[in-house]
């Protein structure tokens, strides 16, 4: 008897709480910079396409919700052919933007994506991209890879050292 | 055999081998660079360390490259104690200061032994922090791709490039940390062999460019034991699929055939499978059929008709085999031309006939002199021209055995050995890549050839009587070759029918008897043109020039032809002349072509990795090659579950009834006892380990469900294999399967194909259990052969005896459409010695006219010094000149008249 008093009492001073729920979608959710929600792909200070097309973000997904095609341009730049994500499966673990090494996946803090049919949740390319760098600007990994693909010359990099002259053969 | 302790832990082990070997035959992850199970060691990369201890009581020990210490008995070694390990996590280090940051872009990842021995030794961060050194790419051809950033300096390329594929135009430039291992000018690889390099490179330097066009990593694709459909020698490859393509061959080891090393044709020659000309549908009368109307009319046409049917080289035994059952013995012929038959019928006859030995590809590799009889190998056969250059270097090792060098120690008996190389016989009517190895060669033309042949071979049989009708030089060339034979302890005559001349294969075989007789060592090797050349002459059917005169002679209602353009191999008006005379040409094949544009049934069938099938290859191993991937579309099945289909159909069965899952092979070896022990090529249909089939995906296949999601959200049903020991996904038995069943090589730590060592116990030796195909000669019924004493007449009129110089690139017509290879396939020409040229009036590179029969051709002039005069040589059935009949005559340049 005495407990249900007690449970009565302090459901009843919650009225004087602070309020927990809020009006949703009227009023937005306060999310973290770091949260994983819609997942997207980034662009690279250039304005680039960051994926290379590793197949990283694939192998790392537990739920295999990734696929993609690699292709190049006429520099040798990789890029997606196409990049599908299917979000019917997705369990945003943010493993792929773990797994990433150019940091062209990113969980962005997005949730809303619901849909009244399934096959909506599938994501291509054109839906992935965004015109940003996401939540780590300045990369650009062609900038630290050692292949000359259009975007800096062999041996252009910030570490290293000019094409060897492969005649010379001075120390 | 030798008791080691290796880490206290006791092991006894084959005496002979390395240590390195040794423990990756334990199964211990010692990392190696350098070191190969084909090329030995040299002991250059300094990364597979061990501490060597002088016994139990020593505690310091010292440090030894495992692959340059011999195993002998009471070693006391330790790959894991401290020392050892410091030193090897500090060689990677080293060798990682000027690695590229590339794994992500580069083709090697997922499948890179520096990626794997790195892990392996545990280095992560890089603590040098200075620039890396850079080299600039050269452009080496279509099927290579070159990224020198990434080299590690291990020196495997030149040296299997040079040392082992005799290689001339790749080599190492510059001096110390700036070495460089590339062309002196950039431009195409001329090695037959080069492809290999992407799997000898340890890391990205050399890749598959073929690859790059549709890239996938190795974990995503569907994989699964094949043969290589590109000649006649059935290597054994690694097919991989993804997205319903196939995107890329490797190397599957196989002691007896290809060991670890495939040609350019068969690594690059895969592309045809993914080209446009493919035909995706069945058709009638060149429209799409749907299934209904298609069945109707083939039930028709089956019930009613009287068919014949023509086998394919090509085609799998279960397809010939299916049609020849649907047809009837009495109406199955084979696509050759009656010369092409009768040289497949005296091979088949020698090597069934017991009477010599028909060599492995392994076998090859052990003999130590050569006689190559009018064959161009790296060109007709190229896997079995690496193995020849293995052979030359017997002779000289043997020799090398006085300083008591381990076998496996390459540098020094290289340096032991220089270029010395065993004796090498070759008589072809121009210069062959091998030249370059032998100790004589005669030009000649294919009659003199044989006359030549014939010459030795008398002198062979009977020294004291020497043929009359030779030169004093020939006489002593002559002698000094017998002498040379009859003194090797394994000598090994290579022959075949690509110059069509039946003599050839007469003295080759008496020579390889006259041999024989001395120690019963003696190997005669013969090549034949097609995967399945041997499986389809084991049929015993009659050629196909039979069939045109049955059909001039009687009404035939209707052709099947299976997997052969019959354009390709005969000239316009006499195909032409044959299907006026038929009503119901039915053609079963993968791509388009001018017979199946005549056809008024076009049923699709499968590559050689949209299905499971048998070839026998010409040493007479039959060879199971499965089913990489289901094809995207239904129609497209495989050739025999077409043909077994109509058999059913004509047998009375309705369509809903058909049995989809015949035991061809075991009726087959029910009704010819000449397959006996086909059966024994592999696996029982069922085969399970623990219950389990095989994985054709390795485990960490990515994008399961994703890959089909925008076609439909809910995941199809993956297809089920009921007939073989694989699964289409990658769900089943996890552990490591038997070597010669692995789809692909994969085991913990080890992600690159080296993986290999991981599955065999002995390198280049037996392995665990023996599915390695079975070889079906010598017969069960062994006569010796018999030759016909009449002499084939030459009917010239005055025209020029024309040779087929078979090519790698472009004779093959499957690969010669994958875009790679047709890029480096030869254009039309005419070869010619200097005498002749002048005779004609031809200058180098003009255009000249040839005309063959009623067809004129337009071919470039080489002049070729040389050449015999008397004949003429065109490329053989490369694009733009096909249509001709084998042995064929033409006149260059004739009169407009």
């Amino acid at each position: 008897m005495i407990s249900i008093l007690r449970t009565m009492a302090l459901t009843f001073l919650h009225l004087f709480h602070k309020k927990e729920t809020i009006q949703y979608p009227e009023e937005k959710v306060p999310l973290r910079p770091r949260w994983r929600g819609r997942i997207v792909l980034t662009r690279d200070p250039d304005m680039g396409e960051r994926c290379v097309g590793c197949y990283l973000c694939a192998a790392a997904c537990p739920v295999d919700c990734i696929s993609l095609q690699a292709t190049e341009d006429e520099n040798g730049r990789r890029y997606p052919e196409f990049f599908r994500i299917n979000f019917s499966r997705c369990i945003f673990c943010g493993y792929c933007e773990e797994a990433c090494p150019t940091y062209a996946i990113q969980l962005i803090p997005d949730f809303e994506m619901a849909e009244y049919n399934r096959q909506n949740l599938v994501y291509e390319k054109e839906d992935l991209l965004i015109n940003s760098e996401g939540k780590y600007p300045g990369y650009n990994y062609y900038k630290m890879a050692g292949v000359a693909v259009g975007v800096k010359p062999k041996g252009g990099g910030s570490q290293e050292n000019p094409p060897v002259n492969i005649h010379r053969l001075l120390p | 055999m030798a008791d080691i302790s290796i880490d206290n832990i006791p092991y006894t082990v084959a005496e002979g081998k390395n240590l390195l070997e040794v423990c990756l035959s334990l199964g211990i992850k010692l990392p190696y660079f350098c070191w190969h199970p084909a090329m030995g060691s040299v002991g250059a990369c300094r990364q597979c360390a061990v501490t060597v201890f002088k016994d139990v009581n020593d505690t310091r020990g010292r440090l030894m490259m495992a692959c340059m210490e011999p195993v002998r008995d009471g070693l006391y070694i330790s790959v894991n104690n401290a020392s050892a390990r410091a030193f090897r996590a500090q060689n990677i280090e080293w060798l990682m200061t000027n690695h590229p940051h590339d794994c992500a872009i580069c083709d090697e990842g997922g499948a890179c032994h520096l990626q794997d021995m790195t892990v392996l030794t545990g280095h992560a961060y890089r603590k040098y922090n200075y620039p890396k050194r850079t080299h600039l790419n050269q452009n080496l051809g279509p099927l290579i791709h070159h990224e020198m950033n990434r080299c590690i300096q291990c020196y495997r390329c030149v040296r299997y490039y040079k040392e082992y594929a005799g290689g001339r135009d790749l080599d190492v430039f510059a001096a110390h940390d700036l070495v460089y291992f590339g062309r002196a000018h950039e431009g195409n690889l001329e090695n037959e062999f080069s492809g290999n390099l992407t799997e000898v490179c340890p890391t990205g330097v050399f890749t598959d460019k073929t690859l790059r066009q549709h890239y996938t990593r190795k974990w995503d694709m569907t994989m699964a034991p094949s043969i290589c459909p590109h000649c006649s020698l059935g290597c054994n490859v690694i097919a991989g699929e993804r997205y319903g393509s196939l995107r890329q061959i490797t190397n599957r080891h196989n002691p007896f055939v290809n060991g670890y090393f495939l040609c350019d044709r068969g690594r690059y020659g895969y592309d045809f499978s993914n080209q446009p000309q493919r035909i995706p549908e069945p058709l009638i009368d060149n429209v799409v059929a749907t299934p209904e109307i298609l069945f109707n009319k083939l039930s028709e046409i089956v019930i009613n008709n009287k068919l014949i049917g023509i086998g394919s080289p090509r085609a799998s035994l279960e397809a010939n085999f299916a049609l020849r059952q649907l047809v009837g013995v009495e109406n199955f012929y084979q696509s050759l031309s009656e010369p092409e038959t009768e040289l497949t019928k005296k091979i088949l006859a020698i090597n069934q006939s017991g009477t010599i030995h028909t060599p492995s590809m392994a076998d090859i590799e052990r003999t130590d002199a050569v006689l190559i009889l009018g064959e161009d190998p790296t060109n007709s056969a190229p896997r079995l021209a690496l193995s020849l250059r293995q052979a030359l270097r017997n002779q000289p090792l043997e020799e090398a055995e006085s300083i008591r060098v381990p076998s496996w120690n390459d540098a020094a008996l290289r340096e032991k050995i220089q270029d010395q190389s065993g004796p090498l016989y070759i008589a072809y009517p121009r210069s062959t890549k091998l030249d370059d190895l032998a100790t004589h060669t005669n030009h000649l033309a294919p009659n003199a050839i044989a006359d030549w042949a014939f010459a030795l071979a008398q002198l062979l049989e009977q020294p004291d009587s020497p043929p009359a009708s030779l030169s004093n030089q020939n006489h002593a060339d002559l002698m000094a070759i017998a002498q040379t034979l009859k003194r090797s302890k394994r000598p090994l005559i290579v022959s075949g029918m690509s110059l069509f001349n039946e003599q050839i294969l007469q003295a080759a075989y008496r020579i390889a008897l006259a041999l024989n007789k001395q120690d019963q060592k003696t190997d005669l090797a013969l090549i034949l043109p097609e995967s399945n050349s041997t499986g389809l002459a084991l049929l015993q059917a009659p050629s196909i020039e039979k069939a045109f005169s049955r059909a001039s002679n009687e009404s035939i209602d209707g052709v099947l032809v299976l997997e052969q353009d019959l354009y390709r191999q005969f000239p316009l008006e006499k195909v032409d002349g044959f299907l006026s005379r038929i009503e119901h040409l039915i053609v079963i094949d993968q791509i388009h072509h001018g017979t199946t544009s005549k056809a008024t049934i076009v049923l699709p069938s499968t590559t050689f990795a949209e299905s499971s099938g048998t070839l026998v290859n010409s040493e007479g191993r039959g060879q199971r090659y499965y089913a990489v991937f289901v094809p995207g579309s239904e129609a497209i099945r495989p050739a025999w579950s077409w043909l077994n289909d109509l058999r059913q159909i004509k047998g009375g069965l309705q369509v809903e009834e058909l049995d989809q899952h015949p035991d061809l092979l075991s009726e087959l070896i029910e009704l010819l006892p000449e397959f006996a022990g086909l059966d024994r090529v592999g696996p029982k249909p069922g085969y399970l380990i623990h219950e389990q089939k095989i994985p054709r995906e390795p485990h960490r296949f990515s994008g399961r469900t994703a890959m089909s999601a925008h076609l439909t959200i809910s995941e199809p049903k993956p297809p089920v294999d009921t007939h073989s020991p694989y699964g289409f996904t990658m769900e089943g038995y996890r552990g490591l399967p038997p070597a010669p069943l692995a789809p692909y090589y994969w085991a913990p730590s080890w992600n690159s194909g080296q993986a290999v060592n991981q599955y065999q116990q002995d390198f280049n030796g037996e392995l665990k259990e023996n599915f390695y195909g079975f070889r079906l000669f010598p017969g069960p019924v062994q006569t010796p052969v018999s030759w016909s004493a009449e002499q084939p007449e030459n009917i010239s009129n005055g025209d020029i005896e024309l040779v087929p110089f078979v090519h790698i690139f472009g004779s093959e017509w499957l690969s010669s459409l994958s875009p790679g290879i047709a890029s480096l396939a030869p254009k039309p020409y005419l070869a010619l010695s200097v005498l002749e040229a002048t005779r004609y009036g031809l200058e180098p590179d003009i255009e000249a006219k040839l005309q063959i029969g009623a067809k004129t051709f337009t071919l470039t002039v080489q002049i070729h010094p040389e050449m015999p005069e008397g004949i003429a040589g065109i490329p053989y059935q490369i694009m733009g000149l096909t249509g001709i009949e084998w042995p064929s005559f033409g006149k260059i340049n004739p009169e407009t008249s």
